[in-house]
């Protein structure tokens, strides 16, 4: 036996598992008040992951939607005059947008003044629906990249016909559900036959509204003077900004200031960015909600405290030093916060994953924001466990063991 | 060897003090001398300073004045860390109120006496095995604190506080919440572990108990009365 004043009494360090087991003896003890408190901090975590989760899923849809539609498509618009009256293009227009370089593809409607759309002759005609008849070049759908939901697109043959194609929302309000040869509607008092109706236009939703006949027939049946009122350019991906800066001049060189140049791919950005804002907003109240939370960890750790001397003094007896008796209700109250942010990850995660399945979106839930959630839980835990486990470290061992 | 110079001391008292906030002198110095092997009573009515004493001897508190030695190790002199290093390894406590967990198992409040010492869970348990079976408590092991008597608790706590062998055992008032044949039980097997090579210190105010004690320190006022063998 070696002599006890040569023994150097340094204290053993606690494994990482019973570390982890003995802060978890006040979460096995009271399992009602851990899942109470550790609930307050899920509530906060999920809405924030479930926010963000949404948020992402949502721009991951406008991306996809973008990536389809693509962001290279200009529209040039008539706009107005100076005495306010609405301006017109000449009608080498097309023709002269298509001759700047980087533009790939060109293509025009144009609207037929009062030539409104209705399901037979008997309607009203101030009853308009909010229609409006366009002349279409043949191109439109590619370069606006629509789709057709039924029937056909017109095509060199059927231009020259009455023969009309049906944005989607002017089929809906006309009551026509899909084309057929035995579907008519009338414009300006023909009869035109419903050949196809369009799929919603994502970039262009004013094609939404309208019924789209053929160039020449537009003329020869309804008085169009053959002016585009808009062109559609697609132009090549690297030059869009330089085309769109020299697009009014060339559509209308005599009067560039009366043509409104657009992107529409920005107006989809714009409501992103809306969405965007209400986004930190929500963010902010998750944020709310986690601090909440926490107030909850730290007060249950307190009364913990409170509640436990003699189990400290007890510990204190058996060899406990004031670091472990520290580390022990840290650990406590670490397991509390990071039990919430599991499961507020999981339910946030979850949410969105519901949300976004209802939205026909893919479900995107960033790692980061993940990963950001733990660790707000992670300190949060640690700044609500430190003030209760330094006055459990403090308390003298006798004072403890005299408390019942 | 040191057998053959007698037994050492374990536990050196010299003129300890006491002093709380609010003038009251707890212990007003106290000097004694406990070695190796004996078992001593501490006998003494409420408020003559047996728990401070008990404290001071178990190095859970420091005295206002006066050193304390406990296996050679002078306590004023260490850090908690080192004094918690020295209760792990010499010091077993048994209180009167037993201080098990509730909601865990003998052999699991038995083993959570050694997590101090450093073992591994393994070793713990199979640690905490023997020491149950040591206090014939064997075919006991899974039960919780509330399935037992007061006698087997106390003796679960006994094994708590013996598991690792420490080579000094302090008990306040072991048989004070017992009756009398549970107490009588608790008593042999302190005496048991005592002719097994442990030091035992027990605190009571039982006179039977203490008359039947080999060495009696009496209490009164902070001060000892009497110390008869």
């Amino acid at each position: 036996m070696s002599g006890p004043t040569r023994d150097r009494l340094r204290p053993a360090r606690l494994a990482v598992p019973d570390v982890l087991r003995t802060g978890a003896v006040g979460l096995r003890t009271r399992p009602v008040r851990a899942l109470l408190s550790a609930l307050g901090i899920a509530i906060g975590i999920s809405a924030m992951v479930a926010v963000v989760g949404i948020s992402s899923s949502s721009r991951a849809d406008l991306d996809a939607q973008l990536e389809t539609l693509g962001t290279n498509l200009l529209t040039a618009e008539n706009g107005s005059t100076m005495f306010g009256d609405e301006a017109s293009m000449p009608l080498a227009a097309e023709a002269m947008v298509d001759r700047i370089a980087p533009v790939d593809e060109v293509t025009a409607v144009g609207r037929i003044p009062d030539a409104g759309v209705y399901r037979t002759s008997k309607i009203p005609v101030a009853e308009t629906n909010g229609l409006v008849t366009y002349a279409a070049r043949a191109g439109l759908l590619d370069a606006t990249g629509t789709e057709v939901a039924s029937g056909t697109w017109l095509n060199d043959a059927t231009a020259h016909y009455p023969a009309v194609v049906l944005g989607s929302l002017a089929a809906e309000r006309l009551g026509i559900g899909s084309a057929g040869p035995d579907t008519q509607v009338v414009i300006d008092g023909r009869r035109f036959t419903v050949i196809g109706v369009l799929e919603p236009a994502e970039l262009t939703p004013e094609l939404d509204s309208a019924a789209l006949v053929g160039w020449p027939v537009a003329r020869d049946e309804l008085g169009f003077d053959g002016h585009p009122t808009t062109l559609y350019a697609r132009a090549d991906e690297d030059h869009v900004e330089a085309v769109q800066s020299v697009l009014a001049a060339t559509a209308n060189p005599e009067a560039p200031n009366e043509v409104d140049v657009a992107q529409p791919s920005d107006a989809l950005e714009a409501q992103q960015a809306a969405d965007q804002a209400l986004t930190s907003l929500l963010l902010g109240v998750g944020a709310v909600a986690l601090l909440v939370g926490g107030i909850g960890v730290a007060n249950t750790m307190v009364i913990s405290v409170l509640e436990r001397r003699a189990e400290i003094g007890l510990r204190r007896s058996l060899g406990a030093t004031r670091g472990q008796v520290r580390t022990q209700f840290l650990t406590e109250s670490l397991l509390l916060s990071l039990l919430g942010g599991v499961a507020g990850a999981a339910i946030g995660a979850t949410v969105t994953l519901g949300y976004a399945t209802t939205q026909s979106w893919e479900t995107v839930v960033p790692a980061w924001t993940v990963l950001a959630g733990l660790g707000a839980t992670v300190a949060i835990g640690g700044l609500a466990g430190l003030y209760p486990a330094i006055r459990a470290s403090r308390l003298s061992p006798t004072e403890a063991l005299a408390a019942p | 060897m040191i057998g053959s110079r007698g037994p050492e001391p374990m536990i050196e008292l010299d003129d300890v003090r006491k002093d709380y906030a609010g003038g009251v002198q707890a212990l007003a110095g106290v000097s004694v001398l406990i070695r190796r092997g004996e078992l001593v009573g501490i006998v003494g009515p409420s408020g003559s300073g047996k728990s401070t004493m008990l404290h001071a001897l178990g190095t859970l508190d420091r005295p206002t004045s006066g050193t304390v030695r406990v296996a050679g190790h002078e306590v004023g002199r260490l850090s908690d860390a080192r004094l918690s290093a020295l209760r792990s390894r010499y010091v077993g406590f048994v209180f009167q109120h037993f201080h098990l967990a509730a909601g865990r198992s003998a052999v699991d409040n038995v083993a959570d006496g050694l997590l101090y010492t450093g073992q591994r869970i393994g070793e713990r348990r199979r640690r905490a095995a023997l020491a149950l079976e040591r206090v014939g408590l064997g075919h006991r092991m899974r039960h919780r604190p509330h399935e037992l008597s007061g006698g087997e608790k106390q003796r679960v706590a006994i094994a708590r506080a013996t598991a690792g062998d420490p080579p000094l055992l302090l008990a306040d008032e072991p048989t004070g919440a017992l009756d009398s044949a549970a107490g009588a039980g608790v008593m042999a097997l302190l005496r048991g572990l005592n002719r097994d090579g442990t030091t035992v210190v027990v605190i009571t105010h039982d006179h039977d108990i203490a008359d039947s004690l080999p060495r009696r320190i009496r209490l009164r006022d902070g001060r000892i009365v009497d110390d008869e063998r």
